[in-house]
C-alpha cells in the first residue's frame, strides 16, 4: 500500500471521505498515523471534525486519537499557506547562518517562524533537521529541497 | 558504443541543481542527436562537488563538479572543462576511504536489482540461505558489529535475544528516523543503494524467524520515502520479498512507514508505540524490545546502517569485516562530515581514524575560511569539542572516556563567531521541543534550563545559575528514562567546560 507524499491538497472538507480513507488503510498494521497523513495530506490540514470519525473507524476514545494528532508535528490543526517554507534549525544549518537566515526571512514574509502570513500566501516553519547538512543552510519549499539557501532564492520560490 | 552519463538525483545534489543540471544534458543529447544515456544514481558523497556529473571512459568515469545547468552543455565539448575532475575513483577524498556499506552508493541505478546483483548484491543473502539461522547469528555476533543508531549495543547480540524467544510472530523493524543534525548517510543509503537494506533486513529475518519487516523513516526525508517505495515493488517483483525469498522456503514482507515530525520516534521504544499508531511516548525497559517489542512481539530494531552492514558481513565473512577497526569498535564507519565545512559528505573508514583527520584533511577547514572553533560529534545530544580534542581517535569508547559520544557519526563543524552559551542553551531548547513529556527532568527541566541560560548569557548572576545548570543536568542524566533527556547534558556541559569564556562574559 502506497502513501502519498508532497501532494498539493486537492480537496474540501467532506466526511464521507475521510471514513472512505479511514476504512481503506484500516488493514494495516498501526493504522492511524498512515490515516493521518493521507488525510493531512488530501486536505491540507487534519479538521477537529475528522477526529470523532476516525475513533469510531478504529475503535479508539476520541481523546486518543486527539492526542495522536497533537503529538506530530506534522499533522495541522489548521490549513497552511499556499507557500510552505520548513527552514532548518538544527546545528549544522545554524553553522552556516541559518539564524540570520530565518530572520531575514521572517522580516521578508512579515511572519514569526510558526506562523502563516496574514495574505495566506506563506506559512513559514522550523524543522530539525533534513538531511542536507553538508549544503547548509536548508530548506524544504513547498516539497522541494534546497541546499546553500540564500534569502533571495527563498523569495524567489515564494514569489512564483 | 552508447555513451554513459550519470548524474545523482540523490536529495543532496537535488537541493543544488541536480535535476536542472540531468534537463540540460538530455536536451544537448537530442539536440546534438548523440548516442549517449543518461542515468539517474545515488551520490557518492562528495557533497561539496554537487551536482557531480560523471562521463564514462574506457579508463573509468571522468567527473565534473560543481556543474550548474548552463554550463551543463559545454561538457560535451571539453575535455579539459574548468570543473573536469579527472577520474573520479582516484580523487583522493574518495580513494582514501574505505567504502563496505557505500560500495555502490552513487556508482549503481539504485533501482536496478541486475546492477545491484552484477555489483555483488545478494551474494550475503545467497550466502545466508545455506546457512543454519544461528550461524547467521553467530557470524554477525563474531563480526562485532554494534549498532549504528548510537548506542553502540552489539547488534549479534540483539538478534541473539529475537533469536532464542519463541513467538509465532516476530518483527524486523528498520529505524530510518535519523534524526541528529548533521547526519545524512541513512538517506544517501537508502537513496542511493535501496537494496543493500532490504537484503540485510530479509537476512535478519531469517536469523531470526521473522516474516516481516518494517521501515520508519521520517517525514522530513520524502525523497528517501519515495525511493524505498519503489526498491520494495522492484524487490517483490524480482522474488526477493514475498513468500519464498529467492525460491527459499523462507518468507519476508517489508512495509514502510512514515514518521510525523518527531525527533523523539529515533529512540527505539518511542518508534515502536508510533508504528503502533500512539504518541511517540518513551517505553520503560525491560521488557526490552527483543523480548516484546513491537505489538507485544519479539523485535529486532536495528538503524539503517547496522542493518545495511549485515549483507557485507554474510558476504564476505566475519573476519573479514572484524579486521577493520580498533579496540572494541569493529568495522567501517560511515562519517558525515558537515556544518561550516568547506568539503562536507559521508566518509566511510574503519574506527580509528582521527577527528582531525576528518575535519582538516577531509574537511579543509570551514566553508567561511575562518579558524575552526568547535565540532560537535555525535549529533544534538553530542559533546561539543575544541581542536584540542582532534587528535581522538573515532572509536566507541576513546570518546566515551573524553565524555563524548560518536553517536550516528556526524561531525558538525563551527568557525570562530560561533557563541557556545547559545548553543548550550540551544541544546536545551531543543530537549524542551522535542520532548515526549512522559519524564519530569526532560519535560520541565529543559525549559528551565533553557530560561537559566538565558540568564547566563545576559550576565545575571552567572557563577550561581552556571551551578544551577550543573545541577539540573545531573537530574536529566539520572532522571531521564531515555537519551533525549539523558544525554542533553552532554552539549551544554561539554561547551561549559571547553569554552568555559563563553559564560563568563558579563554583558
Amino acid at each position: 500500500m502506497t502513501i502519498m507524499l508532497q501532494k498539493p491538497p486537492s480537496a474540501a472538507w467532506n466526511p464521507e471521505s475521510v471514513r472512505e480513507i479511514a476504512e481503506r488503510l484500516k488493514p494495516l498494521d498501526g493504522p492511524l498515523l498512515p490515516i493521518l497523513h493521507a488525510i493531512n495530506d488530501q486536505f491540507g490540514f487534519v479538521d477537529e471534525r475528522a477526529l470523532p470519525i476516525l475513533a469510531d473507524v478504529l475503535n479508539l476514545t476520541r481523546a486518543e486519537v486527539q492526542g495522536v494528532v497533537s503529538f506530530y508535528h506534522d499533522f495541522r490543526r489548521s490549513p497552511a499557506g499556499r507557500h510552505v517554507v520548513k527552514i532548518c534549525r538544527a546545528e549544522a544549518c545554524q553553522a552556516m547562518g541559518a539564524e540570520r537566515l530565518i530572520g531575514e526571512l521572517e522580516k521578508s514574509f512579515g511572519v514569526k517562524l510558526g506562523e502563516t502570513s496574514a495574505d495566506g500566501r506563506v506559512t513559514l516553519e522550523a524543522v530539525y533537521c533534513l538531511g542536507n547538512c553538508a549544503l547548509s543552510p536548508a530548506a524544504l519549499i513547498d516539497g522541494k529541497l534546497h541546499g546553500r539557501l540564500d534569502a533571495a532564492r527563498a523569495q524567489a520560490q515564494v514569489g512564483k | 558504443m552508447t555513451q554513459l552519463i550519470y548524474v545523482p538525483d540523490d536529495a543532496a545534489a537535488l537541493s543544488v541543481g541536480a535535476d536542472e543540471v540531468a534537463q540540460a544534458i538530455s536536451a544537448e543529447i537530442s539536440r546534438r542527436g548523440l548516442d549517449a544515456k543518461l542515468i539517474r544514481t545515488g551520490s557518492r558523497g562528495l557533497l561539496w562537488l554537487e551536482p557531480l556529473v560523471e562521463f564514462a571512459t574506457p579508463n573509468g568515469r571522468i567527473g565534473y563538479g560543481p556543474v550548474s545547468a548552463d554550463r551543463a552543455a559545454a561538457l560535451f565539448d571539453d575535455p579539459g572543462h574548468p570543473k573536469s575532475l579527472g577520474l573520479v575513483e582516484e580523487i583522493p577524498w574518495l580513494k582514501s576511504q574505505q567504502r563496505l556499506t557505500f560500495a555502490r552508493c552513487g556508482i549503481t541505478d539504485p533501482l536496478s536489482l541486475k546492477e545491484y546483483e552484477s555489483h555483488g548484491g545478494l551474494k550475503g543473502l545467497r550466502n545466508a540461505l545455506k546457512m543454519p539461522c544461528t550461524d547467521i547469528v553467530e557470524q554477525i555476533v563474531d563480526s562485532g558489529l554494534r549498532g549504528r543508531g548510537g548506542a553502540g549495543f552489539p547488534t549479534g547480540i540483539k538478534w541473539r535475544t529475537v533469536a532464542a524467544t519463541q513467538a509465532a510472530q516476530k518483527y524486523i523493524v528498520c529505524n530510518a528516523d535519523e534524526g541528529d543534525s548533521g547526519t545524512f548517510a541513512d538517506r544517501m543509503l537508502m537513496e542511493g543503494d535501496p537494496f543493500l537494506l532490504i537484503e540485510g533486513m530479509i537476512i535478519a529475518g531469517i536469523a531470526v524467524g521473522a516474516t516481516k519487516g518494517f521501515v520508519y523513516i521520517r517525514s522530513e526525508y520524502p525523497h528517501a520515502f519515495a525511493k524505498m517505495t519503489r526498491a520494495i515493488e522492484v524487490a517483490q517483483a524480482g522474488g526477493l520479498l514475498g513468500r519464498s525469498v529467492l525460491g527459499s522456503a523462507h518468507r519476508f514482507d517489508l512495509e514502510l512507514r512514515l514518521g510525523a515530525g518527531a525527533y523523539i520516534c529515533g529512540e527505539e521504544t518511542s518508534l515502536l508505540e508510533s508504528l503502533e499508531g500512539r504518541r511517540g511516548q518513551v517505553r520503560p525497559k525491560p521488557p526490552l524490545p527483543a523480548i516484546e517489542g513491537l505489538f507485544g512481539k519479539p523485535t529486532v530494531i536495528n538503524n539503517v546502517l547496522s542493518l545495511a552492514a549485515v549483507p557485507v558481513i554474510m558476504a564476505e565473512g566475519a573476519a573479514f569485516y572484524r579486521d577493520f577497526g580498533m579496540g572494541r569498535s569493529r568495522g567501517t564507519m560511515p562519517v558525515q562530515l558537515a556544518g561550516n565545512v568547506r568539503r562536507g559528505g559521508l566518509i566511510e573508514r574503519a574506527f580509528g581514524l582521527s577527528l582531525r583527520e576528518i575535519v582538516e584533511e577531509y574537511g579543509g577547514g570551514t566553508a567561511s575560511g575562518r579558524p575552526v572553533r568547535a565540532v560537535q560529534v555525535g549529533g544534538p545530544l553530542g559533546s561539543y569539542w575544541p581542536p584540542r580534542l582532534f587528535d581522538t581517535p573515532f572509536d566507541y569508547e576513546t570518546f566515551a572516556e573524553k565524555s563524548g559520544m560518536i553517536g550516528h557519526g556526524g561531525v558538525v563543524v563551527f568557525d570562530d563567531t560561533v557563541e557556545m552559551a547559545k548553543q548550550a542553551r540551544f541544546a536545551l531548547e531543543f530537549c524542551a521541543i522535542e520532548s515526549c513529556g512522559k519524564c519530569t527532568p526532560c519535560r520541565i527541566g529543559s525549559t528551565r534550563g533553557a530560561e537559566t541560560l538565558d540568564k547566563i548569557i545576559q550576565g545575571e548572576q552567572v557563577s550561581e545559575n552556571m551551578l544551577l545548570i550543573r545541577d539540573l543536568c545531573e537530574v536529566l542524566r539520572d532522571g531521564s528514562l531515555c537519551a533525549l533527556g539523558g544525554l542533553t547534558p552532554m552539549p551544554v556541559l561539554s561547551a561549559m567546560d571547553h569554552f568555559p569564556e563563553d559564560f563568563a562574559a558579563v554583558k
